[in-house]
């Protein structure tokens, strides 16, 4: 009997749902609870069932239950085919074994404790079963989620308190309407609704996930306990405990937020999952504003409400609250160490807002950046993250509205940073109109003229919440760094960049070396294709390369780009901009392949021989340049030499030129005197022989 | 380069000389004073032409020589900006080489017209390559700079007007040439090495300056500024100078004019006053132009050299 009983079960079991799919924790509870079973069953086959349901087979029999009638039929099939198949009548209703018929009217409530000792214990401490205890009339017994005579195992779907169906068997009691919801005290309402539209009801309820969890998963099946009890799975400390029974490895995957030793060691302090992850929400959320943001509102709302230290208004728009970023956060949760059992449940706050509670990555940025240092120090120059962000209204950064939105970058670093101001009254280094500059800059031209939200600004450059000074090496805007910066703009540039002469990589020389900043300056930069850009650049490169500089000066390029004209080869025509490379290198553009080529950019009938013109020649070097040194001088020799021989002929030739002079007037007074006597003719008259 | 006298035509200088009537139709109601032509119109429109391209030249190329200089750049605006003064001078150089070559065709001309032979014309009383009298009249000129013995009888053409006229020659073959290289390097190198390029950068400025500064000191000094000619000496451009003037500074051409009695045929009426004045002003503004340009290539070579 035993025998056939169990594998009969695990005939139909298999038959029923498989084995393998059967989630681990049913399966384990179904092995002994048929044993006990098979094993009352034994003892008790004395009075047989086919005794009982002589009468109680019998769809119209009705007995008496505490006062009330009831049908007391019970059905054959049903329970044949139940859990509880096996076991005769009075193996459950033991008050009548051995009685005869007809037996007393009112027979004793069933103990199922009598075989399931384990549950039956837990439903006695957990709220259900204190009710019950107390005589409530709404408290649960076991019948009335199991079932009565038609029990059916866990693992049947048809069960009660299948995966799939627990969400409904609760809800009898606990949804909107039902009686314990309308005369108890509950504190979440439209459980039922919100979870079923949340992920894990969506699982359950639309995917048919059987694993996905159910009521009975977070709040157990029998040792129900309010929120408030330290023993419940529910209870603050260890909601974390019962959601890692599914989400095992979070802590792995949840880091951003809370590290994983912190969450264990201070759970009292760290925020629980429901905190961020209301019970009964998870994840998809629709709630307008938490019934707790409502209960601060209460006060904050009002336009009168003043901070009692220093006289602010603590006002709060909850329709600004509406619009920004934080709309899905309430209050508590960044105002953290309020207590909901005090009449101001906000009196126990003594910290102000930690946005690094949740924003921990950027937290840790901050902290070590000049700002968060300054902050640090208590020095008023330290901004806080509401000084950009804002308190309440804070909104994203890709909402045009923003602070923070690129557009509005420049004109919020500026508030600080703007000539004047107290970040640039304290700033000691170079730099200085950067406001003003950057906007006249082809970047804040781009931003602001073009509205081109890619284009550079402050953050892009100096990072947002990681700003340090140029000189810190960990710094973006640090030398070793800056190359890396623009590159993410730039990408190409940096590639070409990192490959040349001037590139730290290559670490050729130990001078400085020069990065983006030292030809296209910070804060001015402008179009390379611009005049003024062009003409510059020549004394850019002139500030380390001041020989070669020099000489070049001395050539034809040299000379007409000094007048200001940009179309003669320039330094980065010949040599690169960007990808400047020793003439050794065979790409370099100077190399004995390329040369020709580089020449015929500008001079496109350019051969071989004309690139021996020599860019950089000076006549003042005899030992590189000698037929330029010799020519020079022999022209300066020639020059010299005929200037001295005219120079003193004319000098000699002066004093005797003025005396010549003097006899000519004398001569022509003379004359004048003798004309005045005898007409003379105009023409001299012909010189005897 | 006044034709020779002895020829049997009437030298064509005199003939368009004698075109008179305007002036008196202008009011001259005097007869005008006759003076001694000495230069051929040819000559007199090649060295106005000559001063206007050497001037643009002059300009144009200490400009881009003397960049560095703040007057440079000024002056490089003056002309539009670096790539129209580049255009300027190269117009300039254009017109001075098809210049050159009407002089070297008008030599032809005249040397087969009137000399038959380079010798003839060359070796004659009247030429411009230097000769043993040349040597005594400087040698003579220096002992009359001292005091030590009379002023030479120059001819036709002195010692320093042939080394003018010499030294330009010379001038515009090398600068010419050059600059043409400059002016076209990718045809040059076809057959130059590159670096001649170099050298012709040196040669092409340091022969600019030379001719430059001669030209503006010297030259000025001699031909046009010299105390006895003060204000300016207007021979180059009026083609005539008085006899008197003649029988001065050229004794021994004189001599020669009255011996072989051509001197009357080689005079004609002088030019209006008003003329005089357009070509006086015309002479100052070059000679203002060129001090102008010495001063600059002083300041640049004294203040701001490098």
């Amino acid at each position: 009997m035993v025998r056939m009983s169990m594998m009969q079960r695990r005939h139909t079991g298999a038959k029923m749902h498989g084995t393998a799919t059967r989630p681990p924790g049913l399966r384990r509870l179904g092995r002994p609870l048929t044993l006990v079973v098979a094993l009352f069953a034994s003892a008790a086959v004395a009075q047989e069932s086919s005794d009982c349901l002589a009468c109680h087979s019998d769809e119209t029999l009705k007995g008496v239950r505490r006062g009330r009638t009831i049908s007391v039929f019970v059905n054959e099939t049903a329970f044949t085919a139940s859990q509880h198949g096996s076991l005769t009548c009075v193996s459950c209703h033991a008050d009548l074994e051995g009685k005869d018929f007809p037996h007393v009217e009112d027979p004793a409530k069933v103990q199922c404790g009598t075989c399931h000792d384990g549950e039956e214990k837990l439903h006695a401490a957990s709220l259900h079963g204190k009710a019950l205890t107390r005589g409530d009339p709404l408290a649960p017994s076991c019948a009335d989620c199991h079932g009565a005579h038609a029990i059916k195992p866990v693992e049947h779907p048809s069960s009660p308190v299948a995966p799939l169906k627990i969400p409904f068997t609760c809800a009898k009691c606990h949804q909107e309407g039902a009686p314990v919801q309308r005369a108890r005290t509950i504190h979440q309402d439209h459980i039922l609704e919100n979870f079923s539209e949340s992920i894990h009801g969506e699982g359950l309820l639309r995917k048919g996930l059987i694993v996905a969890p159910n009521c009975a998963t977070c709040h157990t099946a029998h040792s129900i306990l309010p929120h408030t009890d330290p023993n419940s799975s529910i209870a603050r400390r260890n909601i974390a405990a019962t959601c890692t029974k599914c989400h095992a490895q979070i802590e792995n995957v949840h880091r951003k937020i809370i590290k994983g030793e912190l969450w264990e060691k201070e759970a009292n302090v760290l925020p629980a999952c429901v905190d961020c992850h209301q019970p009964h929400k998870v994840r998809k959320v629709f709630y307008s504003q938490g019934m707790a943001d409502r209960d601060c509102l209460r006060c904050h709302e009002r336009d009168d409400i003043r901070s009692t230290e220093d006289g602010r208004s603590l006002t709060v728009d909850p329709l600004v609250v509406a619009d920004s970023r934080h709309v899905k956060v309430s209050c508590s949760q960044c105002h953290a160490g309020v207590n909901a059992s005090h009449l101001r449940p906000c009196s126990t706050i003594t910290q102000p807002v930690d946005c690094a509670s949740c924003h921990a990555e950027v937290g840790q940025e901050f902290m070590l950046s000049i700002h968060g240092v300054l902050l640090a120090k208590q020095d008023p120059n330290g901004p806080t993250c509401k000084e950009c962000h804002g308190t309440h209204e804070v909104l994203g950064k890709l909402n045009s509205k923003s602070p923070t939105f690129p557009t509005n970058v420049p004109d919020l670093c500026a508030r600080c940073h703007r000539e004047g101001e107290k970040a640039a009254v304290r700033y000691v280094g170079t730099q200085h109109q950067i406001v003003e500059r950057y906007t006249e800059s082809i970047h804040g031209k781009g931003l602001k003229k073009s509205g081109l939200t890619v284009t550079a600004m402050c953050t892009n450059c100096h990072s947002a919440h990681s700003i340090l000074p140029k000189s810190d090496p960990a710094s973006t805007v640090n030398p070793t760094r800056l190359p890396e910066t623009c590159g993410r703009c730039h990408f190409g540039i940096e590639e070409q960049f990192n490959k040349s002469v001037h590139a730290t990589q290559q670490g050729k020389t130990d001078k400085p070396l020069p990065v983006c900043n030292d030809c296209h300056s910070a804060h001015t930069i402008r179009r390379a294709d611009e005049q003024g850009f062009k003409l510059e650049i020549m004394n850019q490169c002139g500030r380390c390369h001041e020989q070669i500089s020099k000489t070049y000066f001395d050539t034809y390029h040299g000379k007409v780009s000094q007048l200001g004209y940009t179309k003669t080869a320039k330094c980065y025509d010949c040599h690169g901009a960007h990808d400047i490379l020793p003439v050794s290198d065979p790409r370099s553009h100077l190399s004995h392949d390329n040369v020709v080529g580089t020449c015929q950019k500008c001079h496109p009938g350019a051969g071989r021989r004309f690139a021996g013109y020599l860019s950089h020649a000076t006549h003042h070097d005899p030992e590189k340049y000698p037929f330029l040194f010799w020519t020079f001088w022999g022209m300066t020799s020639l020059l010299v030499g005929t200037f001295v021989f005219g120079g003193v002929h004319t000098l000699l030739w002066l004093p005797k030129a003025f005396q010549l002079r003097r006899e000519r007037r004398l001569r022509h007074a003379q004359e004048k005197k003798d004309a005045a006597a005898p007409s003379e003719p105009t023409v001299p008259s012909e010189p005897t022989l | 380069m006044t034709p020779e006298t002895g020829g049997q035509t009437p030298p064509p200088v005199a003939k368009t000389a004698r075109r008179t009537p305007r002036f008196v139709e202008a009011g001259w109601h005097e007869p005008p004073r006759l003076q001694y032509v000495r230069f051929s119109r040819l000559n007199r429109v090649l060295h106005v032409v000559m001063i206007v391209s050497f001037l643009s030249l002059a300009l144009t190329g200490m400009s881009l020589k003397f960049s560095y200089t703040q007057w440079a750049v000024v002056l490089s605006h003056m002309f539009g900006g670096f790539e129209s003064a580049g255009y300027v001078h190269r117009f300039a150089a254009t017109v001075m080489i098809i210049m050159f070559i009407i002089h070297i065709v008008d030599l032809f001309r005249r040397k087969n017209r009137e000399f038959g032979t380079w010798k003839a014309m060359l070796t004659g009383p009247h030429s411009m390559v230097f000769n043993a009298k040349d040597l005594a009249d400087f040698i003579g000129n220096m002992k009359w700079f001292v005091g030590k013995g009379p002023r030479p009888q120059y001819g036709r053409w002195t010692y320093w007007e042939k080394f003018d006229y010499i030294a330009v020659f010379w001038g515009m073959t090398v600068i010419g040439s050059t600059g043409l290289m400059l002016w076209f390097p990718e045809i040059f190198t076809l057959v130059l090495p590159g670096w001649l390029i170099n050298v012709a950068t040196i040669i092409h400025s340091d022969e600019a300056l030379l001719a430059t500064g001669f030209i503006f000191t010297v030259h000025f000094f001699n031909t046009h500024l010299r105390p006895e000619k003060f204000p300016m000496d207007t021979v180059v451009f009026t083609g005539r100078m008085d006899v008197e003037e003649l029988m001065d500074d050229k004794p021994a051409e004189y001599n020669e004019l009255v011996r072989n009695g051509t001197l009357q045929e080689n005079l004609a009426p002088a030019y209006p006053p008003i003329v005089e004045r357009v070509i006086r002003a015309f002479g100052w503004t070059a000679v203002t132009i060129g001090i102008c340009v010495v001063v600059m290539i002083i300041y640049a070579m004294v203040f701001a050299y490098r």
